[in-house]
């Protein structure tokens, strides 16, 4: 059977892992490298690194750092921030990334979406939308820079763009629930999967053990992407994953 | 030993190649025909879409070629379909080594691309399974699929059952990701090898 899976994300800035809740208060939290073989050796499913500066410098950083991970990690993972070419993802590919995230860059320019999937196949692109409730439309829109900034883009269209345009994958980001621990997105989660027919990675808001449960039931989620209860050992994944099978979700133990 | 991946336009061999550094052997990355023939054996990966592969390798005689080999040649996700006889993806001939159809899944309930780990069953004898867990979990990405057939030595189910892993004669070939899918990968990988 199919399992859902568990996604630790990793920030980066300059080659190195950070953590924090927002962007100001970054504090080193080491080898992104041993962080990410040290998740995959615990049973994560997946990992993804989202280089947050993406300056030119930081670029050449990156690739190495791919290659490092990739060396070490015997499991799929992701790569994202400010990724907006085909020499881009051509670059982390071929230093073993199995598939790349775009978020903004496919917002400025949609077409992006489709020469990429066209260049390397829809299952390497995984388009990212950060997302937020706006009370006066009582919708969802896009947003962009981190969540700062709102788009003309109601976020259920866009999703269903990006799946035409052959995006394999939506990471679907509440910036409402991001950072609450008060739990994923659900009833949002759970009308974009069921408009979608490729997977959606829910994020933002995991606090709980009991979080992970909701978003793949109620939420309908395909996987579910979690930063700072992984890295401040809030949660450890063996035990998320052995709670979630016991609650009848299936997992690879 | 010596070990050569099939260079082609279907690409992300970058993962096969770090998966066979982490357990130690050595490889070449090559389309030189020579090279190809004389290595112990032979790996075909591949991630991308049937018709573009099938033309380049047309171009290169690598179709003909990989068909007359006679030494372990494993071949994974694009590169098991490639070696089926016909795919529905772009309307393609294949290889033929396997005379089976590749189909697209087609679902209302479920998502495609199946994407993620799914357990997969052994059936019959699969020396690249030796070792591995009753029900073991592996790496899928792929939207279409080989059904099951007198080749299918390991089946995975995604609404329907689907060949998984195939073999014939020296030919093994798998459905997924055996260069991302932590110990159990590892595991198959090194079965290969061994053989």
């Amino acid at each position: 059977m199919l399992t859902k899976r568990i996604i630790p994300c990793l920030d980066i800035k300059e080659g190195r892992t950070v953590k924090g809740t927002n962007f100001v208060d970054l504090r080193d939290a080491g080898d992104p490298v041993e962080l990410g073989a040290l998740y995959a050796q615990q049973g994560a499913d997946e990992l993804v690194f989202l280089d947050i500066t993406a300056t030119v410098d930081d670029r050449k950083t990156l690739v190495n750092l791919v290659r490092e991970v990739a060396r070490h990690v015997n499991i799929p993972f992701t790569v994202g921030g400010g990724i907006s070419s085909i020499a881009d993802v051509s670059a982390l590919l071929n230093a073993g990334a199995d598939k790349v995230s775009i978020n903004s860059s496919a917002v400025r320019r949609p077409e992006l979406v489709d020469e990429l999937a066209l260049a390397f196949g829809s299952q390497c692109i995984i388009v990212a939308i950060d997302t937020r409730f706006e009370p006066a439309a009582g919708l969802d829109f896009v947003h962009t820079h981190g969540g700062r900034r709102i788009t003309e883009l109601k976020t259920l269209e866009w999703a269903r763009e990006v799946e035409n345009r052959g995006a394999g994958e939506i990471l679907l980001t509440s910036m409402d629930a991001d950072g609450t621990k008060a739990g994923f997105a659900c009833d949002l989660t759970a009308l974009i999967s069921s408009a979608a027919s490729i997977p959606i990675i829910a994020s933002g808001g995991a606090g709980t053990m009991e979080h992970f449960t909701e978003v793949f039931t109620t939420g309908k989620a395909d996987a579910g992407l979690a930063a700072s209860i992984f890295h401040f050992k809030e949660i450890e994944i063996l035990a998320l994953k052995n709670y979630l099978a016991s609650q009848g979700i299936p997992m690879r133990i | 030993m010596e070990i050569a991946i099939i260079k082609y336009n279907a690409g992300n061999v970058a993962s096969v190649m770090y998966a066979l550094d982490r357990i130690g052997q050595k490889y070449q990355l090559t389309d030189d025909h020579e090279q190809v023939k004389k290595a112990d054996k032979v790996i075909f990966p591949g991630v991308g879409e049937a018709s573009t592969a099938m033309a380049y390798l047309k171009e290169k005689g690598l179709d003909t070629l990989i068909k007359g080999l006679k030494q372990p040649v494993l071949a994974t996700c694009i590169g098991m379909q490639l070696l089926c006889k016909h795919s529905e993806e772009g309307n393609t001939d294949c290889i033929g080594v396997f005379d089976v159809e590749v189909k697209k899944f087609i679902s209302k309930d479920l998502k495609i691309p199946h994407v993620g780990w799914n357990s997969i069953e052994q059936k019959g004898d699969n020396p690249l399974m030796k070792g591995l867990k009753e029900e073991e979990f592996v790496y899928f990405v792929h939207s279409f699929y080989a059904p099951v057939n007198a080749y299918t030595t390991a089946v995975c189910e995604y609404e329907q059952p689907f060949s998984a892993m195939l073999q014939k004669d020296n030919f093994y070939a798998a459905q997924f990701h055996a260069e991302i899918s932590g110990k159990a990968g590892e595991q198959i990988l090194k079965n290969f090898l061994a053989l």
